[in-house]
């Protein structure tokens, strides 16, 4: 106890700037330290954060990551390229579709196949409806962590919606698998189609309907304008991208750059930001999804009624589905690729595909032979992560919940 | 060549190794020594201008002399190109300069090589392990020795004896 009595005195000194804190109390002030998580429910995953404190602000922060960690990478080395394709789901859980299609368009760019063109109008609308998901499921997780609970049933009504589709598409609502190499697994059902088209003209009134519970909203404003501000430089250096990117008011969208699927035949927007705070991203977000519509409204339009779903490369993609228990043939093609692969050139490749959360990147090592070399994958999730520090650096500990939560984090893609 | 490694050839003629050109990706091989110097050149140069760090990877080779490869991937946003530096390593002196002071950005993708294939990085403010444990004893797991089972660390673990009842 002698000690303690001791610490007390010597710790607190009158400021000489301010000499009318003489007659405070005597207050003990010390640096603490905090963990957050790693079963925090905001944390969207398993991902612990040690907090440097100095009252409420943070000063440092130590990311401690891996808790989801699989060797996915380890895995597709051991394994042919159409068998790493259900891998791909469990990366980034929230958005399955997005994940198959960034890996089919990496292994595509390998082995030099085309897809039919009606195949690319359906993986584009498939892949603008999986980012109107992935952003309704962040903006109901992000307002619900920040603390207003009503967006989150709201989203999450419009986002069932679309997971049925899935369901109807492809049997599944969320580990997907619909892409494969070379094209898609099977075409829409009559049904779906007119459940698009519905869908579209319901959907864009909704996305005011969620504007209206936050751009007015007081305690929504206080904790997201102005809060974890980068710069573009900053950002650029940090290997931010997607919407995270594009907040800081940097002009970057692979859907427009590098163009790739339906996307060069579609008119649309790159909404960016001006002051990089969370506010900007999550307008963006939001833009997005009205960008999105008007993709699939296009898509619809102009996609050829009838044609192939799958490049007719025997090589290299799957035989018809329905052949495959009566043809001979088209089952031996089946069982030799899925048992062992095709014979891929010698080379390397990466293949950047723009997905909700910002780039997703194969990078793919061949050096022949139905196994991937090496297979790197780039998540933004995880190089998001890696700016955390410096983004958190003077703002409060609620707000290190907005921090991350402004990256769309899920900590299945980031530990892999 | 491509006029990038061109420029890059003419600039570093030392440390240039060799420029390949395949499905339009355009990868530089450099010497290791030279790797920090051309990757400042390739941010601060106007021509260049790769302020845009796209990841950072790593390739085992064992059976080769220079055993790893280290892979810089980077990008410009003013100029809308992509360049992929690539630097080879034996195992037996595996350090290469840190990017970190040029991008900030390649700590965390550092780490994992360093995790990852047991490379380490010179100047590296914090090379530590990120996404496997600390104390991971058994080396480095994307490595082409490591098997795909593990080295037998979790038979180490303690159970619960499944036959016996609380």
């Amino acid at each position: 106890m002698a000690h303690l009595e001791d610490q007390r005195e010597t710790i607190y000194k009158v400021d000489p700037a301010h000499p009318e804190t003489e007659d405070l109390p005597i207050l003990r002030t010390e640096e603490l330290l905090l963990n957050m998580g790693p079963q925090h429910p905001a944390t969207h995953g398993v991902l612990k954060v040690i907090l440097d404190l100095e009252g409420e602000r943070i000063t440092k922060s130590t990311v401690v990551m891996g808790f989801l960690h699989r060797g996915v990478e380890k895995l597709a080395e051991h394994g042919t390229y159409h068998q790493f394709i259900p891998h791909t789901d469990r990366l980034d859980y929230v958005c399955a579709m997005y994940n198959n299609f960034a890996y089919c368009r990496a292994v595509e760019k390998l082995m030099n196949v085309t897809v039919p063109e009606r195949a690319e109008y359906l993986r584009t609308i498939v892949a603008e409806i999986q980012r109107i998901i992935g952003h309704l499921f962040w903006l109901g997780t992000q307002a619900l962590d920040i603390g207003a609970m009503t967006v989150f049933f709201y989203t999450f009504r419009d986002r069932e919606i679309l997971l049925d589709w899935f369901d109807e598409l492809c049997g599944a609502r969320l580990t997907t698998s619909w892409y494969r190499i070379g094209g898609v697994e099977r075409d829409f059902t009559a049904s779906l189609e007119t459940k698009i088209r519905d869908f579209l003209a319901y959907f864009p009134p909704k996305i005011d309907e969620y504007v209206v519970f936050l751009e007015k909203n007081r305690i929504w404003l206080a904790r997201t304008v102005g809060v974890a501000v980068i710069s573009a430089e900053d950002a650029l250096g940090y290997g931010l991208s997607g919407p995270t990117l594009r907040g800081s008011g940097v002009d970057y969208d692979l859907r427009k750059y590098e163009s790739y699927g339906a996307y060069p035949k579609c008119e649309f927007s790159v909404p960016v930001g001006k002051n990089g705070d969370t506010y900007d991203r999550y307008w963006i977000r939001i833009e997005e999804m009205r960008e999105s519509i008007k993709i699939v409204r296009q898509c619809m339009d102009q996609m050829p009624k009838e044609g192939p779903v799958m490049a007719d490369v025997p090589s290299v993609t799957l035989p018809p589905k329905d052949r495959v228990f009566t043809n001979l043939e088209s089952m031996i093609q089946q069982f030799k690729l899925f048992s062992q692969g095709f014979d891929a050139p010698p080379g390397e490749i990466y293949c950047g595909t723009e997905a909700h959360k910002g780039e997703l990147g194969f990078y793919i090592v061949s050096t022949g032979g139905g196994n991937p070399y090496r297979l790197k994958i780039r998540s933004p999730s995880f190089i998001h992560m890696g700016a955390f520090d410096f983004m958190a650096k003077g703002y409060m500990i609620a707000d290190a919940v907005t921090i991350f939560g402004s990256y769309d984090i899920v900590m299945g893609e980031c530990d892999r | 060549m491509h006029p990038l490694a061109e420029t890059i050839q003419a600039r570093f003629s030392d440390g240039f190794l060799s420029a390949e050109e395949w499905r339009g990706d355009l990868a530089v091989t450099v010497k290791r020594d030279a790797l920090h110097a051309i990757c400042r050149f390739l941010k601060d140069d106007p021509s260049m201008a790769c302020d845009y760090i796209v990841l950072v990877s790593s390739v085992d080779w064992p059976d080769e002399e220079e055993r790893f490869e280290v892979v810089y991937e980077v990008y410009s946003i003013r100029h809308r190109h992509r360049i992929r530096v690539k630097t080879r390593v034996p195992e037996h002196d595996c350090f290469v300069d840190s990017l970190t002071d040029i991008w900030p950005g390649a700590e965390f993708m550092e780490r994992e090589v360093f995790d990852m294939m047991g490379i380490r990085f010179n100047n590296h403010p914090d090379m530590r392990r990120i996404l496997m444990p600390d104390d991971f004893p058994e080396g480095y797991p994307l490595r082409k020795d490591f098997p795909l089972q593990g080295k037998g660390w979790r038979d180490t673990f303690e159970f619960l004896n499944e036959g016996a009842t609380p």
